[in-house]
């Protein structure tokens, strides 16, 4: 099966690189374009059938949608490059380690970290501090800006740090879910009461922003690390479930946060 | 050009900062607690850095691109003028009025879950844990209908302006009403099914729509009104995945009756 072209390739190392970098450029191009494509083409069926409205700004926008897809390129290449298959080790080896205080110390830590570095979080907090200022819930100026937006990333990194520590402790102790979530959905309801209005919708939306491209694997490992190594857990029914409470936790923590901002 | 650099270079130096705690995470654990070596060091340092640029890369794009579309869109698609005509509204809209926003969230939420690479993971999982019953397809048009419905369900909201905590505190009854119901093992896996949906190129987008609603919306506040549709598309895949396996469950007893019923005769 050996083609002149693999001879060559093979027998002469230094042509190996531009190869291999060339492959590695068109697996991200492609994978970076799934992400994009649909939106694209969606848009365009909009905008071209149904509004039929010269686009505003479009020079910019291609340009901006250029900047998102480099960036995606980059982004999941460098993940998978250092941070996963490190991240990984680290979450299985914790996972057969034993020590149940360093494996709470590191869930903790595991959560917060990924959830600091999540992009989606990091662009809608800052949205939100532009509209709350927009609305005069928060005072003008840059720094008051910036300060919401980075006491809103802290906190849901915080809760999704707690949020993994709990997960942990469900598929240590084998606590069933569905409890501990009618727990938190009720918890969800009861303190939206009491918070307000002003947080109340970006509250419920953080908790979907958070699970997203680095947390979900880095969560994912940890959970079927640690029901494949500890006896009588399947992994299905245990490694799942994590990210169901980085989803929730958050959720309450921001309520909280807005409780103590607006209402103090 | 100058400020273009600069720019680029503090959002460099930003995104630096964001992914720190995550090596400093990973050398502290590995260095010390596990006491075991860094392997690959240079790889984990080219990743930082990659990890680093296209981040920043991916927020001044988000800023040029995404946030600018879904805003774009939401108003275009909801301007008095396009919904009613040339003349406008003659009186107050109501909320099937707004028939081609639904469409364009409905469809954004199907085209992008469905090819979500997250998603199909978690499909092939179930496929095989599940000994087939269990389907990945069905599964991943099941979380992308749930994102559908969701989003349609929280542009009703932002329309309408109805408070979001009881749409929510339905959502969670119906949810807990089927876990009651749901075979035990695939629970986990469908309340996790919510969380993997939204991508982060979805996201924003999402986000951005809404926010461009509630500010072309009459008497709509987008600090009060604007949020909320992550939170729907982030719920419904939930319902839906139960649904699709309680659906699943049912067709395999009914099948595995007849197959019973053949035995027999």
């Amino acid at each position: 099966m050996h083609s002149a072209w693999q001879k060559i390739v093979h027998t002469w190392p230094l042509n190996r690189f531009p190869v291999r970098l060339f492959s590695i450029i068109w697996v991200r191009l492609k994978g970076a374009g799934r992400d994009i494509a649909p939106i694209l083409v969606v848009i365009a069926f909009f905008q071209l059938v149904v509004l039929r409205q010269p686009f505003p700004h479009l020079g910019e926008i291609l340009w901006g949608i250029l900047l998102v897809y480099l960036g995606l390129i980059f982004f999941l290449e460098g993940l998978e490059m250092g941070l996963f298959p490190i991240g990984e080790r680290l979450a299985t080896g914790f996972a057969r380690k034993g020590s149940f205080t360093w494996l709470m110390v590191f869930s903790f830590a595991l959560g917060f970290s990924t959830t600091i570095a999540e992009p989606a979080l990091i662009a809608i907090s800052a949205e939100a501090a532009e509209v709350a200022t927009e609305a005069g819930f928060i005072e003008q100026g840059d720094e008051s800006q910036s300060r919401y937006a980075l006491g809103m990333r802290l906190t849901v990194a915080f809760s999704v740090g707690l949020a993994v520590v709990l997960g942990v402790l469900r598929i240590l102790f084998d606590w069933p879910l569905h409890w501990l979530m009618a727990g938190g959905y009720i918890a969800v309801i009861i303190i939206t009461f009491l918070a307000p209005p002003e947080i109340i919708g970006i509250a419920y939306d953080s908790g979907g922003v958070t699970t997203s491209t680095i947390t979900v694997p880095m969560l994912a490992a940890l959970g079927i690390g640690l029901a494949s190594t500890i006896r009588h857990r399947n992994p299905l029914l245990h490694g799942f479930g994590l990210i169901a409470f980085a989803s929730l936790l958050p959720i309450i923590f921001v309520l909280l946060y807005g409780i103590v901002l607006f209402r103090s | 050009m100058k400020s273009v650099f600069n720019e680029l270079g503090y959002a460099l130096l930003l995104s630096m900062r964001d992914i720190l705690p995550i090596l400093a995470l990973i050398l502290f654990f590995q260095l010390f607690v596990l006491r075991d070596k860094i392997p690959h060091k240079s790889r984990l340092a080219v990743g930082f850095i990659f990890c680093a640029l296209g981040l920043g890369l991916f927020l001044a794009g988000l800023r040029k691109a995404l946030f600018p579309i879904g805003e774009i869109m939401a108003r275009q698609l909801s301007e008095p003028e396009f919904v009613a005509g040339a003349g406008g509204f003659a009186q107050e809209p109501v909320w099937w009025a707004y028939g081609w926003i639904y469409l364009f969230g409905a469809t954004i939420g199907l085209a992008t879950t469905i090819a979500e690479p997250a998603l199909m993971a978690i499909g092939i999982k179930a496929e095989e844990v599940s000994k087939g019953s269990i389907r990945q397809w069905p599964l991943r048009i099941a979380v992308a209908l749930g994102v559908a419905a969701g989003i349609i369900l929280g542009l009703f909201r932002i329309i309408t302006g109805a408070p979001l905590v009881y749409f929510i505190a339905i959502g969670y009854a119906v949810i807990i009403i089927q876990t009651m119901f749901a075979p035990r093992y695939i629970i986990p896996l469908a309340y996790d099914s919510g969380g993997v949906t939204t991508s982060l190129v979805t996201v924003p987008l999402i986000v951005a729509l809404g926010l461009g609603l509630s500010q072309t919306i009459p008497g709509r506040n987008p600090a009060l009104d604007g949020f909320g549709l992550v939170a729907f598309a982030s719920l419904f895949p939930i319902m839906s995945v139960m649904g699709y396996i309680q659906c699943a469950h049912w067709w395999d007893q009914l099948k595995g009756r007849q197959q019973l019923k053949k035995g027999r005769s």
